[in-house]
């Protein structure tokens, strides 16, 4: 199973080859897809990987005793293997899979959170979560009596550290923030923030959530410190309905199941049922094989460009087209931070957010516009929603040529 | 009646038939939204003092303002929206509904938005509130016809 990876030189063109559905036309014109904070797109060797694990050894894993299912099991595992290695975990026994960065944090929310965080006691996120980061907790905190802070954000959507300092208290149970925005782009220093929690108090659980950034840099768990930290395999070039609960072994062991079911269990009578170990211990019923398999592939594809060209392209497009909006008139960028990954967020005065997305929908460019799930950020802002781009590695300066054109194009019609 | 029937010469059947016609005339979405667009930069009147929560369309990405009025047991409808392409739809739909019986608002079956595309395009997602904006004019006829049969 294991393949070699060889390095893959970074040419765009020849890159943009592994992804079938880029030379797709929309309206009759290319489609340039600008949307990959939303989803990326996959590479036709993670759609390989799961065509060829249902063609050739798709079968219940965990329990069969006959080749494919042990096949199967094997690649399951393996995944998880080439997960613990991508974000530098101490073991595989630390990587839980579950549907989404989404379900990971409510995950936490439920097993750990239930049982740590009492009445009065305190939770802290950031203004600039999405809104899976925001409700599992003020559902933990509805439920148990507990308080919610938010670290607030800076005019140019980088967070307050200091008051983020501030907000740290002998009542502090949980940290829970964003590694990249995603609807500013803003990285966020984690470690940092990792590191001023421990020294308040090193039982404070925090946790990350990663689903922006797992695919624009190079992550280590352990160097970043963190207890928990989430992310889903869709916005990685891998498949949708995967994603990773990463958590310290020590917590994991010591956290009630969240679902319970079969292959979570060690044994089950009418009398009481005892559970598995961990990882298994959070993973009930048949888990997503299909999905493990297009993950481990995308790992290994992005292992064969290397962060190192990824995040050089992504700065190019970034910059290029944030010097092109710039010269437009009315239009302001949302999220000026010094730290910035390719994700762009603009407003043009007097223009409605979702009539340019429509607009330049019909030039074949897809853009996200509205609140992208973070209300709060968008009300800090004063604004009812942005239009949005953001790029990955395989999209081009004639891209963002052609986006920006047809932006223009769509002003002048909407005038 | 008789002038009533002169003022109400088309039917909504009839209305639809002719911006399905209208439509067909475009060859790309590109165009008939440029014909949106320019359908919502026309359609004024709405009462500033309204532009609240109290008349706002829930589900919208944008927002959208409707207001109901009657007479000689018909409904006007004024709306407004921050999108232009939305207030381009809105005026369809007044176009066809308005100053209509509550119960031809209620039968009306509104085809011509599959039969342009529209709703292929648009009404899939949430995002441009054009199902919840019909579903809010229904709404209102049924009031109305519950007020008057009371």
């Amino acid at each position: 199973m294991q393949e070699t990876l060889t390095k893959k030189i970074f040419n765009v063109d020849e890159l943009r080859k592994d992804f079938p559905i880029l030379s797709r036309e929309v309206e009759g014109k290319p489609l340039v897809y600008l949307d990959n904070a939303a989803t990326s797109q996959k590479p036709q060797s993670v759609i390989n990987a799961i065509s060829d694990y249902y063609s050739n050894y798709n079968a219940n894993i965990h329990r069969g005793v006959y080749s494919i299912s042990i096949k199967a099991s094997e690649a399951y595992e393996n995944a998880k293997i080439k997960v613990r290695d991508f974000i530098n975990a101490a073991s595989e026994r630390e990587i839980v899979f579950t549907r989404g960065a989404t379900e990971a944090i409510n995950l936490i929310a439920y097993s750990y959170g239930f049982e740590k965080v009492n009445s009065g006691d305190e939770i802290i996120i950031s203004e600039m979560e999405h809104h899976a980061n925001i409700v599992p907790w003020q559902v933990l905190c509805e439920k148990k009596k507990a308080v919610l802070k938010v670290i607030p954000v800076n005019d140019n959507g980088e967070l307050l550290l200091d008051e983020y300092k501030k907000l740290l208290s002998d009542k502090t149970k949980i940290v829970a923030v964003c590694q990249i925005s995603n609807s500013l782009g803003t990285i966020n220093p984690v470690k940092e923030i990792v590191r001023i929690a421990k020294e308040k108090n090193k039982s404070i659980a925090v946790v990350i959530d990663g689903a922006q950034a797992i695919h624009h840099m190079d992550v280590d768990v352990r160097d970043l410190g963190a207890d928990f930290y989430v992310f889903s395999s869709h916005k990685m070039y891998g498949p949708m309905g995967i994603g990773v609960l990463y958590g310290r072994a020590e917590l994991l062991e010591a956290m009630p199941p969240y679902q319970t079911g079969g292959d979570m269990i060690s044994s089950v009578s009418f009398k009481g049922t005892t559970y598995n170990d961990i990882p298994m211990k959070f993973e009930a019923g048949t888990p997503n094989v299909e999905g493990a398999v297009g993950l481990a592939a995308a790992i290994d594809y992005i292992k064969a460009i290397g962060f190192d060209d990824i995040h050089k392209q992504e700065t190019k497009l970034l910059e290029y087209a944030a010097g092109l909006l710039e010269e437009i008139k009315g239009l302001k960028i949302i999220g000026t931070a010094k730290d910035k990954t390719g994700v762009i967020s603009f407003v043009v005065e007097g223009f409605n957010a979702l009539d340019i997305g429509i607009m330049l929908d019909t030039s074949g460019v897809a853009v996200r516009t509205g609140q992208h799930c973070t209300e709060p950020l968008m009300e800090k802002f004063g604004i009812p929603g942005t239009v949005r781009v953001s790029f990955a590695f395989y999209n081009t300066k004639a891209e963002v040529d052609i986006f920006v054109n047809a932006l223009k194009k769509a002003i002048e019609i909407l005038k | 009646m008789f002038v009533r029937y002169l003022n109400m010469e088309k039917t909504i059947q009839e209305i639809e038939d002719e911006i399905v016609d209208e439509f067909s005339f475009f060859e790309s979405w590109q165009d008939k939204y440029e014909y949106i667009i320019e359908l919502g930069k026309k359609l004024k009147g709405f009462p500033q003092d309204k532009q609240n929560n109290d008349y706002k369309v829930k589900g919208c990405q944008s927002s959208v303002w409707l207001v109901t009025d009657d007479e000689d047991g018909r409904i006007i409808f004024k709306a407004d929206s921050d999108s232009t392409i939305v207030k381009g739809l809105i005026a369809l739909l007044i176009r066809v509904l308005n100053r209509r019986t509550p119960d031809e608002i209620l039968d009306a079956k509104l085809e011509f938005i599959a039969k342009t595309g529209l709703q292929q395009h648009l009404a899939q997602t949430r995002a441009n509130g054009l199902a919840a904006m019909i579903k809010q004019m229904k709404m209102y006829a049924l009031a109305y016809k519950a007020k008057q049969l009371n």
